[in-house]
Order: structure tokens, then sequence, then C-alpha cells
């Protein structure tokens, strides 16, 4: 099988459009489970009570925020270095997921902060981080609309993305680096996790879930995107005659 | 299973607003995200008039 022919939009297309539906049901389906893990079967904490039920949905939020950036700035990358023209499209399409993610991980992180912290906002490393990662979305989705050659619009904001991925690992290792309000990770593939194992199952499962929605919210996006761009040159071809 | 009422259920511990604020604006909007890309969908699909293919080149 040569996979080589899935780099081309028109290829593509239809695969896309088989995939999706199946990681859309798969979300659903992990979400109910991983639902039910976290708000019926997990115990309450002994330490935050009923609050840190929370973490089911802002822990699978902030993964996505990051590892979907790296995942649209490799894609970037690849278009601007290879101009390959299903790269970008790839990218533009993962930036409105991700930026949601990451709204989701710092509002959900603000509605938890509240009760264990006593604060809904600190400027400390972790908490800023993320919010400059909302920014570069912001800031990426805003730069490739502004742009009207599609082909421009790919090339800058894939040198928008490559230069913010550098903010992903300050993220990740923020609660290391520097000292945080924001717990240490509690979570980590180094050493044994310092959750209850239910605990750690529902979140486990939540994050499959926020993964699979992800996949094919992108995928969904990504046909659109082709659509558009196609349809578009198809209407310059025929204009030329 | 944790809960011995729903009312129980919903209170949180005391904590009903914040793990209901997480979860409830975290559903919104994942469904508006849905929702605007089957509307995109349809618009796209409702001006060409038919079911679209990108290698269309007379459409």
């Amino acid at each position: 099988m040569n996979w080589f022919k899935y780099a081309s939009p028109p290829a593509f297309y239809p695969l896309a459009g088989k995939m999706a539906p199946w990681f859309l049901a798969a979300a659903v389906l992990l979400g109910a489970i991983g639902l039910y893990i976290g708000l019926f079967a997990a115990p309450t904490d002994f330490q935050q009570g009923d609050s840190y039920r929370i973490i089911f949905i802002h822990v699978p939020a902030a993964w996505m925020s990051m590892l979907i950036y790296v995942v649209m700035a490799f894609w970037a990358g690849i278009g601007l270095a290879f101009n390959t023209r299903l790269s970008s499209m790839m990218a533009h399409a993962l930036a409105p997921t991700g930026a949601m993610m990451t709204f989701i991980a710092l509002w959900t992180g603000a509605l938890w902060g509240k009760p264990t912290w006593g604060t809904w906002w600190v400027w400390d490393a972790r908490l800023t981080s993320e919010l400059i990662l909302l920014f570069l979305y912001i800031g990426y989705m805003s730069l490739a609309a502004a742009i009207d050659d599609p082909r421009k619009a790919d090339k800058a904001s894939a040198v928008l993305a490559l230069v913010g991925v550098v903010n992903v690992p300050i993220i990740y290792f923020s609660v290391q680096w520097w000292n945080t309000l924001h717990q240490g990770a509690s979570v980590s593939i180094t050493r044994s996790p310092s959750m209850a194992a239910i605990m750690l199952w529902g979140m486990l499962v939540m994050v499959f879930a926020f993964w699979s929605y992800c996949i094919g919210a992108v995928l969904v996006r990504v046909r659109h995107i082709i659509l558009e761009r196609e349809r578009h040159a198809a209407w310059v071809g025929e204009a030329r005659g | 299973m944790q809960w011995n009422s729903a009312a129980e259920f919903f209170a949180m511990g005391g904590y009903g607003m914040y793990v209901w604020g997480a979860y409830g604006v975290s559903a919104l909007l994942i469904a508006a995200e849905l929702v605007i890309l089957i509307r995109r969908g349809r618009t796209l699909r409702e001006t060409s008039g038919r079911s679209p293919r990108p290698d269309d080149r007379n459409p």
C-alpha cells in the first residue's frame, strides 16, 4: 500500500470521510464510560472533596491543548519545507480544536483553582504559559485568515506555529522549573502515578475520549478546508479555460 | 456508586457550582464546535448542489 497516495487532497478526502465517524463514535462511547467512572464510580477525594472531579476534563483538555499544538506545528513545518498542500490544510484544521481545548483547560482550571487554592487565577508559570498557548493558537488562526493568498498564509502561519512550539516544553516542565502554585504531574511515564487506580482509569479513558473526539473533529474540518481550497483551484482552472 | 440521591449528585459535596460549571461549559463548547462543523459542511454541499468531490473540474 502506498501511503503517500493519501498525501494528495483528492485521495485523502474520502479516507477522512470514512474515518471521522468512527473516531467520533469512539469518543461518545469512551466519553460515556469515562464520565461514568469519573462522576459515579470514583470515590470522593479525602483532601479535595468532590471538586477534584474536574480533573476528568481538565487533564485531558490540557494534554490535548499541548499535543495538538505540536502536531499542528509539525504539519505546518512539513508544509513549509516540502510545499505539500495537505500538510498545511491539516495544520489549519487542527488550530480551532486546539484553541478550544486550551480554553477548556484554562476554564476548568480556574473553576478548580477557586475551591482548592482560593483563587481563580494566578500568574504562575504553568497558568501563564498555557494562556500564551491560547494566544499562539489565536495568533496562528488570525494570521492565516488575514492573508488572502492561501500559499502565503500557509507559510507565514507555519513560521508562527514553529516559533511558538518552544512554549510547549515550557508549559510541560513549568511545574518542575519554577516554584508554582499548580501541582506537579500526577501521572508520569517515569514513575508510578500518585492517584488511586479508579481515578487514574477514569482520567485515562477520558484522555482517549478527548483524543478520539479531536481526531474526528479535525478530520471533518480538514475535509471542509480541502473542499474550499480545491474548489477554488478548479474554479481558477476553469476561468483560465 | 458514590451517591445516595440525585440531589446529592448535583450538589457534588458543596462543589456543584465549580464541577458543573466546568463540565457544562466544556460540553457546550464541544457541542458548539460540532454544530459549526455540521453547518459548514451543509453549506459547502448545498453550494455545489450535490455531493461534491474535490477533483471535480466541471461542477
